[in-house]
């Protein structure tokens, strides 16, 4: 074997900025002379801006083994599984949910008889928000974006025939989690399931919810209380349950930077972390079930950057920040749906095109589990053929790409490398800043995140109509299409719904109802620990909408400070 | 010149507020007087504001698929309280079968996803001088 040359070496950096210089003198300077480059701004989608080429040069003070590294090690750069995808393909995992009980359960039943092994259920706007069916701000909205579950009777019918001791299922519920992981659990004992085995996951971020997402019943002070003792509760009697998504994903469709995504979410964590230790839990009780949601946007390398750093960032935070020392606890698992803001109502069928790019960074990002958009979703809940579009795009990708072959094939892109770098440094920014304030808590209560994510959206809209971005088939490329089918949910199922919960009143004893809701209060009050409380309370058929207004009294209702 | 008024108002319980605080941003930019009411108004809650602050236009952001619960309760009211000139406009995901209905009933105009905040600035300034 030849001895090697250590001039020929890929990091011999005061080479390689010599022969750089030369390039751009011999070469590139004449070449930009006699036609300079496009009148564009070279930028990532959020505004970072992007260097003509990278050479080793711009990776010159990573670290392999300390920054990169290898998967399954820390810091986990490259993903958190020793073999990623060629042991085992990501889950995919459509949203799903509208109408009442009845509908939704025949839905899943079908998924389950395609070979689906886990649920995912979206509710509507009156069960996000803590809210009967008959309550007068659900006019118009039950059953509309998901499916209506007023109580644990809604639930037996959601679940009916659906074994809970086989199945996962991830509830993307936020304000109300308590009371809707009540429900599963309710249900799940009178199937018969042992609840130390089910497995699901439940949302359960309320953070997000104030800075973007806006599905908040509570303030924050007692709505991270609430978390803490599911938490908890759950640590001790539903050890496979995934206690909390801490989800990036709304913060990016409310307009964010990747940046901005990325720091605020992990920011997030870092407090509910920060919460459970200071209720006396040790970390490494709960951190391994923590899990995270993230946006796929339109970016594909500003993206699959943002995953990578994200795994590294969280990593370092945990293990040398919260001295966990059990290895699980370093790990950030996540789920990824794409970017439904990025789709159009415009030439629609582009959004299949652009779902693949979002969907296939997600999965060289290393991602655990996807949920790919439908295409006509700017107009209204999927058709089933719009669903299985968005389903093979992800199974094309796995089965016919090849991208699955080898781990984390981009890391050692001078590019990649440094933008994972330079991700990670600017969220880290963002961290000092929210530092500064006192934590994330104070930042939402004066407006600290939401200001920010604002501006990026105004910032983005105005370069949109500039056209210093480019939509295709918005501001550029513009073309009339055919009208697309699309799904279309009758006003009748409201009707349906008023009828389900007016029955369950008629039936259930009003008197057990009071009761169990007097105990849950005095529990709110005097800080226990209010998960079995709820569990009581549900079990008597008390309403989500009764339980919610019983803990308004004690807790209050948050009030947002007005940013435009 | 008076200043056009407006008010930008999320109706409903859907808390998705990009749109209409890019729109009421981009309407301030424009040298109009704008009023955001936050989220989660009752029809009633928003009449009241539209009354109070004199206001030229109203604009609904819907995007929770409510609209043809919201938008008529809000037109009813204006109609109760002598104030069928203030013109109302809707943003937001509304499928093309309804949007007839909405027109049918009194709004102006119905700005779907991809509108840009220009067009939605020309359009009232053009229509509140009419």
């Amino acid at each position: 074997m030849p001895k090697k040359d250590s001039s020929k070496s890929l990091y011999d950096i005061a080479k390689i900025k010599n022969s750089k210089k030369k390039w751009e003198e011999e070469l590139l300077n004449p070449t930009l002379k006699k036609s300079p480059e496009r009148d564009w701004k070279f930028t990532t989608i959020s505004g970072m801006p992007i260097e003509r080429l990278y050479t080793p040069e711009d990776i010159e003070d990573i670290d392999f083994t300390n920054d990169v590294g290898f998967p399954a090690v820390y810091p986990y750069t490259r993903g958190i599984h020793a073999t990623m995808y060629r042991g085992r393909l990501w889950t995919m995992r459509q949203f799903s949910g509208f109408g009442t009980a009845e509908e939704t359960n025949q839905r899943y039943k079908y998924l389950l008889k395609q070979g689906q092994t886990g649920l995912s259920v979206a509710f509507d706007l009156p069960t996000l928000m803590g809210r009967d069916s008959d309550d007068p701000l659900a006019i118009g909205e039950v059953g509309k974006c998901g499916v209506a579950i007023a109580s644990l009777k809604d639930m037996e019918t959601l679940f009916d025939g659906i074994p809970m001791d086989k199945i996962t299922t991830s509830m993307t519920i936020n304000a109300p989690a308590a009371i809707l992981l009540a429900f599963y659990i309710a249900v799940a004992e009178k199937q018969g399931a042992d609840i130390k085995k089910i497995s699901g996951t439940i949302q359960n971020d309320i953070l997000k919810e104030y800075i973007a997402q806006k599905e908040w019943i509570f303030p924050p002070t007692p709505s991270m209380r609430i978390i803490t003792d599911i938490f908890a509760f759950c640590s001790q009697h539903v050890p496979c349950w995934n206690t909390i998504s801490i989800s990036g994903y709304h913060i990016r469709e409310a307009g964010s930077t990747a940046v901005q995504e990325l720091a605020f979410t992990l920011y997030d964590g870092i407090e509910y972390v920060r919460a459970a230790v200071k209720t006396g839990l040790d970390v490494d009780e709960f951190a391994p079930r923590l899990s995270f949601f993230f946006n796929a946007h339109n970016d594909f390398f500003e993206e699959l950057a943002k995953y990578r750093a994200a795994r590294r960032i969280w990593a370092r935070q945990m293990k040398e920040v919260f001295k966990a020392k059990d290895e699980r606890s370093w790990l950030l698992r996540f789920h990824t749906q794409t970017a439904g803001c990025s789709l159009m109502s415009q030439q629609p069928y582009n959004n299949v095109i652009r779902t693949t790019i979002q969907a296939l960074a997600a999965v060289l990002g290393g991602t655990q589990s996807l949920h790919t958009n439908s295409l006509d979703e700017t107009y209204a809940l999927p058709t089933e053929e719009a669903v299985t579009i968005a389903l093979r795009t992800q199974q094309i990708i796995a089965y016919e790409s090849g991208v699955i072959n080898t781990i984390d094939p981009l890391g050692g892109s001078y590019f990649v490398e440094s933008l994972t770098a330079n991700m990670e440094k600017a969220a880290l920014d963002y961290f000092n800043k929210i530092d500064s304030i006192g934590g994330m808590v104070p930042a939402i209560e004066r407006g600290f995140p939401q200001k920010e994510i604002a501006d990026a959206a105004y910032q983005y809209q105005k370069a949109v109509e500039k056209k210093e971005k480019i939509i295709v088939g918005v501001n550029q490329f513009v073309q009339d299409h055919k009208p697309i089918p699309y799904l279309y949910i009758a006003e009748e199922i409201q009707q349906k719904q008023l009828k389900r919960i007016k029955e369950l009143r008629a039936s259930r004893s009003d008197k057990e109802v009071s009761k169990t809701l007097a105990v849950m209060k005095k529990a709110a009050q005097d800080g226990s620990n209010l998960m079995p409380f709820i569990l009581d309370a549900v079990k008597s058929y008390a309403t989500i909408g009764e339980l919610c207004n019983t803990l308004k009294e004690v807790f209050g209702e948050w009030q947002e400070p007005q940013i435009i | 010149m008076k200043k056009i008024r407006v008010l930008i108002a999320k109706p409903g319980l859907d808390g998705h507020d990009r749109g209409a605080k890019i729109v009421a941003r981009a309407l301030r930019d424009a040298g109009m007087e704008v009023i955001y009411t936050g989220l989660r108004q009752t029809p009633e809650q928003i009449v009241n504001a539209a009354l109070q602050e004199d206001v030229d236009v109203i604009g609904l952001s819907i995007l929770s698929g409510a609209h043809l619960s919201l938008v008529p309760s809000v037109i009813e009211m204006l109609k109760t309280k002598n104030m069928e000139d203030v013109m109302v406009i809707v943003g937001g995901i509304v499928p093309d079968v309804d949007i007839p209905k909405l027109k049918a009933i009194g709004v102006k105009e119905i700005f779907l996803p991809g509108t840009t905040t220009t067009d939605i600035v020309a359009f009232i300034t053009d229509a509140v001088k009419k």
